[in-house]
């Protein structure tokens, strides 16, 4: 069990600095692969708290889905190697520690008092509780999530779609 | 007037059929002169030519341009290995002899295979050349398009089956008695084969690599031993998405009217035979196929295969409930 835990503080401190990259880089590119490493740990970390699902949803999810629409968005709009000067923004770096800091502190607060100090270890996979409870006591909410999405997804489709008027016909 | 048009058609006749006979001598002839038997005749009627290509390629030297990001660079093949080699940890030989019996091991298959793509994306990136960054491009809006067809083609299996564990739907479609692809799920079976083609990126889906337009695409850049790890990935996730395949579809390791007391026996043989059927039908498509057209191949996947698919769920969700 020593052992464990000081792989999983390791863990933890790959993870702080590979999230400390991901802003502080100066380089587009190599924050997102920051942040590919990023989520990998913390999928690592939910393996150790024995939830696997949680831990394949992000890396399908988030590694495989968004990060690669992030990268696919960068490159097909501009692709520069190098550093980019843009990315640096010393004006908000005050309002972001403090943001930072308060999200912390508030996370912090809910999840001590929440379990009220206590640990509570998860034994086997709760995979399968998780999709009955889905679709029984919460299908409401569950519902409610997908409409918002199928929302979001016709709302982005109406936003990125050039208005019929406005295409010259010409150069179609 | 009859005489000209006489003589343009046999100018027209000659220069065609001259140009036919110039690429058939120009194909022999350079066989001749360099003497390339290939891979049919030479060393062992060509099954040791592989480990020649091997040590060509590990001795040459790894050239790393000046311009590119060099770690991005350099990492990139990793991502792609990583995620072929951490596959074939959930499929399972027999049912004892796999590595991860995991109880969602499904859902670990498709979540990994989804990797490869930031491999292939930034090795495209950081190469800083044009075509790799086109083949990157075109090899990011293949895989993201092909991926979902992939998933809801097994989501069908899934629903079939009960259980997302390989060894589990294995042993299903033993209890039912015939392979899932007999049971049911023939269209989803040949969606995931189409789907799976598209995410190997091989023909008629090589639009990334498209050799007569991009170079290489991607790969352009990438020499020695980075190349070799591109190059044997691609087989590699050729031969674990086939396994995958002939699991979930086709019975995995166990035939029917075989006794399941010495599956542990068979299983392995079994499994690679299917896997070795399935390949040769790849390998056979890629010889005799075309390339699709960019727009061709997005319209396949958006508008044929993820509605199709998203069909099969709901008949066998409904099937499943209702008998």
């Amino acid at each position: 069990m020593e052992i464990f835990e000081i792989v999983t503080y390791f863990i933890l401190l790959g993870l702080i600095s590979t999230a400390i990259r991901v802003v502080t880089t100066s380089n587009v590119i190599h924050a997102a692969i920051s942040l590919v490493f990023t989520l990998a740990l913390t999928a690592i970390l939910f393996l150790i708290l024995s939830s696997e699902f949680v831990a394949l949803v992000l890396v399908l999810v988030y590694i495989g889905a968004v990060i690669v629409l992030f990268l696919f968005g960068i490159m097909i709009t501009r692709a520069p190697l190098g550093k980019n000067a843009e990315l640096d923004n010393d004006k908000n770096k005050k309002l972001g520690a403090a943001i930072a800091g308060s999200i912390f502190l508030l996370f912090s607060y809910i999840l001590i008092n929440g379990f009220d100090g206590e640990v509570t270890i998860a034994s086997g996979s709760s995979t399968e509780l998780l999709g009955e409870i889905l679709l029984t006591r919460f299908i409401f909410p569950f519902e409610l999530v997908s409409f918002v999405l199928l929302a979001a997804l016709i709302g982005g489709i109406t936003l990125a779609r050039k208005d019929e008027a406005l295409i010259d016909k010409d150069q179609v | 007037m009859t005489e000209v048009l006489i003589k343009v058609g046999f100018l027209a006749a000659v220069a065609l059929n001259g140009a036919i006979i110039f690429t058939i001598m120009d194909v022999k002839g350079a066989s001749w002169m360099q003497r390339r038997p290939g891979p049919l005749h030479v060393g062992l009627r060509g099954f040791i030519f592989p480990l020649a290509e091997i040590l060509k390629f590990v001795q040459k030297e790894d050239i790393i341009p000046t311009e590119v990001d060099r770690p991005v660079f350099k990492w990139a093949p990793a991502y792609v290995m990583v995620s072929c080699v951490a596959l074939f940890a959930v499929v399972p030989m027999s049912p004892t002899l796999v590595v991860a019996d995991l109880e969602l091991g499904v859902f670990f298959a498709l979540a990994i295979s989804s990797l490869g793509t930031i491999g292939v994306l930034t090795a495209g990136w950081s190469s800083a050349n044009k075509y790799s960054l086109m083949g990157g491009l075109r090899a990011a809006g293949q895989l993201i398009a092909y991926e979902l067809p992939l998933i809801l083609a097994v989501v069908g299996v899934v629903i079939q089956a009960e259980t997302m564990s390989l060894v589990g739907i294995v042993e299903k479609q033993i209890e039912w008695g015939v392979p899932f692809v007999v049971g049911g799920q023939i269209i989803g079976f040949l969606i995931f084969m189409v789907a799976a083609t598209a995410e190997m990126m091989r023909v008629p889906f090589d639009m990334p690599i498209g050799e007569s337009e991009l170079t290489m695409g991607f790969m352009t850049e990438y020499s020695g031993i980075r190349f070799l790890i591109f190059y044997i990935s691609e087989y590699m996730n050729m031969f674990i998405l086939c396994a995958i395949a002939s699991t979930l579809f086709l019975g995995g390791y166990h035939v029917p009217l075989l006794p399941t007391e010495w599956v542990n026996f068979y299983g392995p043989v079994v499994l690679l035979t299917k896997t070795a059927i399935l390949g040769f039908i790849l390998v056979a498509i890629r010889w005799s196929q075309p390339r699709f057209r960019e727009d061709q191949l997005q319209n396949l996947a958006w508008k044929i295969l993820i509605p199709a698919s998203l069909v099969n769920i709901l008949v066998t969700a409904v099937m499943k409930v209702g008998f």
